[in-house]
């Protein structure tokens, strides 16, 4: 008999690998966000544009968000997870929270590399 | 079989309103809660990284936004938010090292975090917002 499981959390120790690297990602932005922003103190328009015009700076924001994005995939699919028992409307918001993301990925592209 | 008897026989006590939750169980939820919150605001920051970035009058249209004083209260729960986030997301990672594990540590770290993230709250929101 074959017993294959077709549902449940056999993805598990990828996403729970990807959540923390994402999350190592996003707590040095964070630090490197402080510091650069601290040390500028950009109070104008050109000023804080200056700051994400800069290629490396844009680069590692972008880094950021993507990973701000997969990070939210795996923790909202896991609250549906939890709290959504029907397969049908779980699986509706779990698309519906991927969509929005990969959204707003482009979303982010689009507003880092028009500076 | 002997193995589902068992299980049929755990305890269950799923009446919220009488459990206690401990410090870290607390900071637990607030976890969760802080992450789904700033899910919902990524509309909203994404908009506000946008019009920053774009030209000098969207740059003030999204300082005046920042700047109403409804915006400055949101802002400082979502400053809270990622604080709160960031500092217990640094705990589980040096848990998951294994660090800390034990009871009192737990505890302690859990307080930790929220000393320290409601500390850069307010620095920050002193800073950024007033």
């Amino acid at each position: 008999m074959v017993n294959r499981i077709l549902v449940g959390a056999h993805y598990g120790l990828k996403d729970w690998i990807i959540q923390r690297a994402t999350a190592v990602v996003m707590a040095l932005y964070t630090l490197l966000f402080l510091v650069v922003v601290g040390a500028v103190g950009p109070d104008s328009f050109d000023a804080w544009r200056a700051v994400f015009a800069h290629g490396f700076m844009k680069f590692a924001t972008f880094l950021f968000l993507v990973s701000v994005f997969y990070h939210a995939w795996i923790g909202i699919r896991d609250i549906w997870m939890d709290y959504v028992k029907p397969d049908g409307l779980r699986l509706l918001l779990m698309i519906a929270t991927a969509t929005v993301l990969v959204g707003y990925a482009g979303w982010a592209f689009q507003i880092l590399w028009r500076i | 079989m002997a193995e589902m008897a068992v299980k049929k026989r755990r305890p269950k006590n799923l009446d919220l309103p009488t459990i206690r939750l401990p410090l870290p169980g607390i900071l637990s939820i607030i976890h969760r809660i802080s992450g789904a919150a700033l899910f919902l605001l990524l509309p909203f920051l994404l908009w506000l990284l946008q019009s920053s970035l774009t030209s000098p009058e969207s740059f003030a249209a999204a300082r005046a936004v920042v700047g109403h004083p409804l915006a400055k209260i949101v802002l400082l729960g979502l400053i809270w938010f990622y604080m709160h986030h960031f500092c217990a997301g640094i705990r589980y990672l040096l848990l998951d090292l294994h660090k800390g594990v034990e009871l009192e540590a737990a505890r302690l770290s859990s307080k930790i975090v929220f000393a320290v993230s409601i500390a850069l709250t307010l620095i920050i929101g002193a800073k950024v917002l007033w």
